[in-house]
């Protein structure tokens, strides 16, 4: 078989809201090594998807990756002059919208429209799929306000884009892996049941998919685990070989680490069981991966092992659930935490019956609070912010805990100040499974216009 | 042969991540010889009692002897998860570092294989016994 060169896969985003600096040196570093390459962006956490919906609800245009010019804007052109792929799942809740904002755009830059491809199939909120959820979820179901309902499909209709020709492949809700594992096998052409290879890719995918997180973010921790240059930390770059291992690495000259452990942490991140790490494209098994540091931050990811792909697909369903109140004061100088304390018990009693009612002091105790942490006696804490939360179903009820928390500026404890009040709508979560077969997936291209 | 006790941090690293209401932490040796007191020493039965507060429905250890690692995976400790719970960190974040500060016996030996400050020690007493 003909040998394949190093296909490489640069992530520039790691959520909906990441760095919109952070795709220019990664593009740059793609260019440099020259090669096939992708830029990935992966921007759709649970919740996400959710969020998107709402806003399409109330603008058909919208539900998209609300940065999405911002993060295309800066490498779009030097994308499409040196052939850098670009695969997302930033279409969200209106992937069909993003590519036509992707259209747009390119011309409002002066750029040839690229080929643009949009993957359909995981969005089930629509009537025709009630009767699937309705029987995947049974009771459980019944009476809920759905706000969006997504299968996390695979890798196949992003390859099959690819191979058909896309420049920019977008999708909704994709498993985050699949992303990568979608250009790594239309690049090698491996079978799409040749687990072991899907395997690595799929943990090359999972190395990617934080952004910053395999490359020194959420990792410093000074004195103990240092990492230089935290401000302009540099995202991650996977070469991926014929055989699915990686090299993990990022562009020369950016801020961050890459070692065996900033790999071993995320590796290990939102994994349960090493041996099965269940994706719609394969059983990904890393209990004998082994992590090699190749040079300064260059490590090799191998030992993965795959096996055959689940028959289901997970559905998330996102349903209205309520409303999130908190409120926060603060209380400074002489006595600040008795006076943090009285305000609260003045809270508790004020807002009695209307359901459990978080207290948080800041400043002594809040995170950790209830975990057998250091929660000292009423102390000496001479700065301390009260802050209180509660979740109630009705509006009314819920708006009570900041109208209560105000009121303390002028009936709380002496010298109480800094009121801030937030109310937010909550979102509820339900997973099933459903059978693969009822959840056809595909793609189609973006008529040139 | 004489031991301290030192704070899981200087023995190993970690990382939490969050899917609803399961939270899981790794559990990563900074050194290959430091590995065996952490699978002897940081077991199921420890992280059920140093997360005791949260009441997990259930606690599972997940070894990784190539990586010198070890994965915890703990149920229903979110505070109902990021859609339900009143705590500030919503997706269980900070719990990492509850982890790592579970007590752990070092012989002197390997001491030259922790990392971080020598003074960050559990003060113990005199015939080695954690107080």
């Amino acid at each position: 078989m003909e040998r394949r060169a190093v296909l490489r896969v640069g992530c520039a985003a790691g959520f909906s809201g990441d760095r919109t600096d952070a795709a220019a040196p990664v593009v740059e570093a793609l260019i440099a090594a020259g090669g096939p390459a992708v830029l990935i962006f992966e921007t759709l956490a649970e919740r996400t998807l959710a969020l998107a919906q709402l806003a399409r609800r109330s603008d058909a245009e919208a539900g998209y990756e609300p940065l999405l010019d911002a993060l295309l804007r800066p490498v779009l052109a030097r994308c499409l002059e040196h052939g850098v792929r670009i695969v997302s799942n930033f279409g969200a809740a209106n992937p069909q919208g993003a590519a036509w904002r992707i259209a747009a755009l390119a011309r409002e830059l002066g750029l040839r429209v690229p080929r643009i491809a949009v993957v359909q199939g995981d969005d089930l909120g629509d009537a025709a799929h009630r009767g699937l959820l309705d029987q995947a979820l049974g009771a459980a179901i019944q009476g809920l306000n759905i706000v969006s309902a997504n299968a996390y499909i695979g890798a196949e209709a992003i390859a099959d884009a690819l191979l058909a020709g896309a420049e920019i492949v977008v999708c909704g809700r994709v498993a985050d892996p699949s992303l990568t594992v979608g250009p790594a096998l239309a690049h090698f052409g491996w079978a799409r049941d040749d687990w072991d290879r899907l395997a690595r890719a799929t943990m090359a995918g999972h190395l990617l998919e934080c952004g910053a997180q395999v490359s020194g973010g959420y990792y410093a921790d000074p004195g103990y685990k240092d990492v230089p240059g935290l401000a302009w930390l540099g995202y991650p770059v996977a070469e991926i070989d014929e055989s699915g291992d990686c090299v993990i690495t990022k562009p020369a000259g950016s801020g961050g680490r890459i070692d065996a452990h900033t790999v071993k942490e995320q590796l290990l991140y939102e994994v349960h069981d090493p041996a099965a790490y269940l994706t719609p494209d394969v059983v990904a098994d890393i209990s004998a991966a082994t992590v090699t540091e190749l040079g300064p931050d260059r490590v090799l990811l191998s030992g993965v092992r795959g096996h055959a792909r689940p028959a289901e697909l997970k559905v998330n369903v996102c349903h209205e659930n309520g409303w999130l109140a908190e409120a926060e004061i603060s209380y400074a100088g002489a006595r600040a935490e008795a006076r943090a304390r009285l305000a609260a018990e003045v809270l508790r009693e004020r807002l009695q019956g209307l359901g459990p009612l978080r207290v948080d002091l800041i400043g002594v105790i809040s995170v950790l609070a209830g975990d057998g942490e250091a929660a000292p006696p009423a102390g000496e804490a001479r700065d301390v912010r009260l802050r209180v939360a509660l979740n109630h179903a009705e509006r009314a009820s819920a708006e009570r805990v900041g109208r209560e928390v105000t009121a303390l500026y002028t009936c709380g404890p002496a010298g109480g100040g800094g009121v801030r009040t937030a109310l937010r709508p909550r979102l509820g979560t339900l997973s099933c499974l459903v059978p693969r077969g009822q959840v056809p997936c595909s793609y189609s291209f973006v008529a040139a216009e | 042969m004489t031991k301290l006790t030192v704070p899981l941090h200087r023995a190993a690293h970690g990382r939490t991540g969050d899917k609803g209401n399961r939270s899981n932490i790794s559990v990563i040796a900074w050194h290959p010889l430091l590995w065996p007191l952490l699978v002897e020493q940081i077991t199921e039965a420890a992280v059920l009692q140093r997360f005791a507060g949260r009441r997990p429905s259930a606690v599972k250890r997940y070894l990784l002897p190539q990586l010198q690692a070890m994965n915890f995976v703990l149920d229903e400790v979110l505070d109902g998860g990021v859609n339900d719970a009143l705590n500030l960190d919503s997706h269980g974040k900070a719990l990492s570092f509850l982890l790592l500060d579970l007590p752990l016996l070092v012989p002197d030996e390997l001491a030259q294989y922790l990392i971080g400050p020598a003074t960050d020690v559990i003060p113990t007493t005199p015939s080695g016994d954690k107080t």
